[in-house]
């Protein structure tokens, strides 16, 4: 029997990061866990507006929040955990669930502008990222899942910005974070330290301030390169598109940069898994298949 | 100009105090507990292109002074939350920037033009990077 849990995909899930979302599906399948789309997400707003007045950008993410109690109620789910991918819905989901059931004038003021939805905040709903969930199934369930262990893919993990971080809030230690290490270590991969592994990547300023996030990424990227890893692995849209995507670009500015493909976590583990199907792997940039078809991770084409 | 300078800095006026009193009600924070130990700037990934480091912004708010609000800073700040996890003194300075950055943005200034974006590279961004931007620099 498998354990059916609500899962908020978020917009880029759909769009740039659907290798994200394959991957995520098929691995937790085999990991016994299902996860079932929530009927009627909206996009959660990405960002958790700070301002200690604000109930306006509250409105997205409370609405996602209903719907798994709704989506409880109907007995599809078992539970009231809602499971995220990308970080930053992750984050935004979860500091709204706080910011509504710890401030009882944002829940009075909340209720006043949401009148067709049924009110939020006394529920059990709680927000968790699949990298958690697969930390409480166990390592060792995922070691004896795995059937093409990575033995000799060096993976240097970067965690980014929000999963770790504000105080709380982080789903690790935010100075000295494991779980990535330990996923990879439970995959047969080898990890490679990077100093900067939780520094950010420029965020959001790659849109207006592209010299920054490349300045950023770059440093990052080198370091994984002089670690000698074969490939970055991350748990972020925004991430790897200032990783990935953006590497073209990052070496028009330090042309010493050497490609380094960047792969989601779950596609490292759909790969381990054998689940070649669904991995996703050519929406990825730099594309990471000759590497992993020259290790002898994937099939010939 | 040094005088002048630092005779707005010991002249405490009203202006000051409701300055001082708006960012820490839309921060949550106090600005006060802030010894100026600099971990903040130091550990700042964007520190390189801020005009005032992430401490010198506490200690002008502390002062009441506006200044950050003109500056480059707040809106360069990629509320990484580095700077929140290192303050031995609690503070969520990325929660100051945002509130410095909410004066202006009620005040209808906005950091970036759309127009200003290659049309090219808005077709290419991912929705996530798109939305996240204009969310905290311009709505
Ligand atoms: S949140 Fe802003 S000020 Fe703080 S470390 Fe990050 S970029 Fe610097
Ligand atoms: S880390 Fe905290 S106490 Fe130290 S200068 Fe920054 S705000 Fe002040």
């Amino acid at each position: 029997m498998s354990l059916r849990l609500a899962y908020y995909p978020g917009c880029t899930l759909k769009t740039n990061a659907r290798n994200y979302e394959i991957s995520a599906l098929a691995s937790s399948k085999a990991l016994g866990i299902e996860l079932i789309e929530l009927p009627r997400w909206n996009c959660c707003g990405t960002v958790h507006a700070l301002a200690k007045d604000d109930v306006m950008h509250y409105i997205a993410p409370v609405r996602n929040l209903i719907r798994v109690e709704q989506l409880k109620s109907s007995g599809l789910v078992d539970g009231e955990r809602l499971v995220t991918l990308c970080e930053m819905c992750y984050n935004t989901l979860k500091r709204a669930d706080i910011g509504v059931k710890e401030d009882q004038e944002r829940r009075r003021k909340l209720r006043e502008v949401m009148e067709e939805e049924p009110p939020y905040g006394g529920g059990g709903v709680e927000v968790i990222h699949l990298l958690q969930l697969i930390r409480e199934v166990g390592w060792e369930r995922v070691k004896k899942r795995v059937v093409r262990p990575l033995k000799g893919l060096r993976v240097a993990p970067y965690y980014g910005c929000l999963l770790l971080r504000p105080r709380g809030l982080g789903i690790d230690d935010a100075n000295n974070p494991t779980i990535f290490e330990r996923l990879i270590e439970s995959l047969g991969a080898e990890v490679v330290g990077i100093p900067f592994k939780a520094k950010c990547c420029g965020s959001y300023q790659t849109v207006h301030m592209g010299h920054v996030a490349s300045e950023l990424s770059y440093r990052i990227l080198r370091q994984a390169v002089e670690g000698k890893a074969d490939v970055i692995t991350l748990a972020c849209p925004l991430c790897e598109y200032n990783l990935g995507e953006r590497q073209g670009e990052i070496r028009g500015l330090f042309p010493d940069l050497k490609y380094i493909p960047v792969l989601y976590f779950t596609q490292l583990i759909a790969l381990a898994f054998g689940l070649e199907d669904s991995v996703g792997l050519e929406m990825n940039n730099p594309d990471p298949r000759p590497l992993l078809r020259m290790k002898g991770f994937l099939r010939e084409a | 100009m040094a005088l002048g300078v630092s005779r707005q800095y010991y002249k405490h006026g009203a202006e000051n105090i409701s300055f001082k009193a708006r960012v820490e009600e839309l921060s949550g924070q106090n600005i006060n507990l802030c010894y100026q130990c600099g971990a903040c700037s130091s550990g700042c990934p964007l520190s390189k292109e801020m005009d005032l480091l992430p401490s010198k912004v506490i200690r002008l708010v502390q002062l009441g002074r506006d200044d950050p609000l003109s500056s480059r800073t707040i809106w360069v700040c990629s509320t990484c939350f580095e700077c929140e996890v290192r303050c031995p003194r609690g503070i969520d300075i990325a929660s100051v920037m945002e509130a410095l950055r909410q004066i202006m943005l009620r005040r209808k200034y906005s950091d970036v033009k759309l127009e200003s974006i290659d049309p090219e590279k808005l077709r290419s961004l991912p929705q996530i990077a798109l939305i996240s931007n204009l969310r905290k620099l311009m709505a």
